[in-house]
């Protein structure tokens, strides 16, 4: 994505001869209202029960006109203490929690702790387990990038493709649900391995949907990236530069949309992603404009990893044979008195890391998220952090909504692609 | 099960930490292939704006900063700020120990990486860190009138230090105008049209006290 090329054909009144875009009719200037007007600051309280707040964010913004002079948010309202409650469980007991925090994609922060703890304890994955692992997060970016789409088209007002990406939204939580059982809490992993492998003829639909899925983002491309109202209400708002995107800790799609090449997958590679072949779409100009461009082109490569890991899918145990992390079968704990007392203790006492602390960071759909595990060596944690996203990049929303319009705080705010759930924990 | 087998190396970086600072660096570790570097407190926004912009480090990326307190009460609690260079792809975790039963006091990074403000505010909000010299040293995740202590200390009790009937007692006693703070207020100079017993209230602002 090295120049833009699309905004050159439109010859519509909203783009200047530089194809770029004319705020002028909608700006506020001071000079022209300084007679008469009196130019008193207005407060707007948004939220935090708005549907455009994607949940329950409050911002509470100070006006000129329409231009917005301050943005102060406020979060919380979701608050849940997952980190206090996390010190009170089990590790394997975690695995639900983190359902709960960024719940559009459940899987991918299922396989985050999991890697956390195996980091802590040294363990190294059978080959089926990470292959598996890898199409949980890379369903778990679809279904997360394909939900921003859907409700940042409806921001903005574009209806239509809405019902497109929910209609491809509902085929892969249909795999999610035959696979896991569930659609929203899959709690997939385990330490050490996964909850269950996948069902018999699962691939198929896998298949199928990789194979139909890139036509939707076809037509949803055709109505966005060109439609002037799209490219209006997108282009050159909400910038973050290269550099104020890397002092503001930003991650994932809003990183790379300034411009700065980084993908944690790539860079420091986990579950083998270094041996698959896809590529990182970098933006140029860090608007919504850049980001739409970064997430439309990471659902294909996602489509391409997907198939990949489907062709590299041999059968094999999904679980490390190991009777420190995983339950020995319920046959031989009848049987056996050795593999009766790892049940025993495994159910009673739980996975017991070796005192000491891991960061796992992995690439989830929002960004980097990161599981910091202090360990005692007792079978609950000392300390499990969290680092959230979406939480750091909505931390950048003052900075992006500074001196823009008030339509475009909502368009500023959706580009974020925040999940409430995860930026309160 | 095969251990991962990691060379226990440390970062290059602490040898040049140590030559740079001294007795500042108060010891490394490398813990499951992560390099940890312990500093003192009085130096530490000296090292960490020195890891940041010495072009031989460029730890241009700061990916967290949080806090840890262990069970054990003879162990410190510990300021943890996770670094990233993102061209030499490089990592770095800096702690700053601190002792639990004095006042935490460290210096802000904000001046540093401006992705710094909601996770010191986080880290003040959870722990009671008290980081100097940042600009809005609020509650983030608590409101602001949470009078019951800091959340993830481990002192704290998992349900709250009140009792659930004080809680509910005061969650009903809540004063929704105190859901804008005064400042907020000032921006349409709404708080001079307010009545005048509820500009009494919210300069009060507080909800309940620890007892």
């Amino acid at each position: 994505m090295s120049s833009r090329t699309v905004e050159m054909e439109l010859k519509t009144p909203t783009l200047d001869a530089e194809g770029r875009v004319r705020h002028a009719p909608l700006g506020v200037s001071n000079s022209a209202y300084d007679d008469g007007v009196d130019s008193e600051r207005m407060l707007v309280n948004i939220g935090p029960q708005h549907p455009a707040t994607h949940g329950v964010l409050r911002l509470v913004l100070e006006l000129e006109g329409e231009t917005v002079l301050r943005c102060i948010p406020h979060i919380g309202y979701l608050h849940s203490g997952f980190e206090k409650l996390g010190e009170y469980r089990q590790y394997n007991q975690l695995i639900p929690l983190t359902d709960r925090t960024d719940y559009l994609s459940p899987m991918a922060n299922n396989v985050g702790l999991a890697l956390a703890v195996e980091k802590l304890m040294g363990i190294e994955l059978t080959e089926r387990c990470k292959v598996l692992r890898v199409i949980a997060c890379e369903m778990s970016r679809v279904i997360s990038h394909i939900v921003w789409l859907g409700t940042t088209g409806i921001d903005l007002g574009a209806y239509t493709p809405f019902l497109w990406s929910f209609q491809e939204r509902e085929r892969i939580y249909d795999l999610q649900e035959a696979w896991t059982g569930a659609r929203l809490t899959t709690s997939l992993t385990r330490v050490g391995g996964l909850m269950a492998d996948i069902p018999e003829g699962w691939e198929d639909g896998l298949r199928e949907f990789c194979r139909t899925f890139p036509s939707t983002l076809d037509e949803v491309d055709t109505m966005f990236t060109r439609n002037a109202i799209w490219i209006g209400r997108t282009q050159d708002v909400g910038v973050m530069s290269r550099e104020d995107a890397i002092n503001y800790s930003l991650s994932g799609p809003m990183l790379r949309a300034s411009g700065v090449d980084y993908d944690v997958r790539k860079d420091r590679p986990y579950l083998d992603y270094e041996t698959y072949d896809f590529d990182v779409p970098v933006g140029e100009h860090g608007d919504i404009y850049d980001r739409y461009t970064v997430r439309m082109e990471e659902m294909r490569q996602s489509t391409r990893i997907l198939e990949q890991a489907l062709d590299r899918l041999r059968p094999g145990p999904i679980n490390v044979d190991d009777p420190r992390v995983i339950l020995p079968p319920k046959s031989r704990a009848m049987s056996d008195m050795e593999a009766m007392i790892y049940h025993f203790k495994q159910v009673m006492e739980g996975v017991k890391p070796p005192a000491g602390e891991a960061y796992m960071g992995i690439e989830n759909p929002k960004g980097e998220l990161g599981y910091y595990m202090v360990s005692d060596g007792s079978a609950k944690p000392v300390r499990w952090r969290i680092r959230p996203p979406s939480f750091i990049n909505i931390s950048a929303l003052p900075h992006m909504c500074e001196g823009a319009l008030l339509s475009d705080v909502i368009a500023i705010n959706a580009s974020v692609d925040i999940v409430m759930g995860e930026v309160d924990r | 099960m095969t251990a991962t087998a990691e060379p226990a190396a440390l970062s290059p970086s602490v040898a040049r930490l140590r030559a740079r600072f001294g007795e500042a660096i108060l010891g490394a570790a490398v813990v499951c292939g992560d390099t940890i570097v312990h500093v003192a407190n009085g130096q530490a926004h000296d090292i960490l704006a020195w890891l940041r912009d010495d072009p031989a480090e460029q730890f241009n990326y700061l990916t967290d900063i949080t806090a840890v307190e262990y069970r054990d009460p003879e162990l410190p609690l510990e300021v943890v700020y996770q670094l990233r260079s993102l061209d030499r792809k490089a990592d770095l975790r800096v702690k700053i120990p601190l002792d639990p039963t004095k006042d935490l006091e460290v210096a802000t990074v904000w001046d540093l990486w401006k992705g710094a403000d909601w996770l010191e505010r986080e880290a003040y909000d959870m722990f009671g860190v008290v980081f100097t010299g940042h600009p809005d040293l609020r509650r983030l995740l608590m409101w602001e009138t949470y009078v019951e202590g800091y959340p993830l200390r481990k002192s704290f009790p998992l349900r709250g230090h009140f009792n659930r009937a004080e809680q509910t007692r005061q969650a009903l006693g809540a004063n929704p105008e105190a859901h804008y703070s005064m400042e907020e207020l000032s921006i349409a100079e709404a708080y001079t049209e307010l009545p005048a017993d509820m500009r009494e209230r919210l300069a009060r602002g507080e909800r309940g006290v620890l007892r």
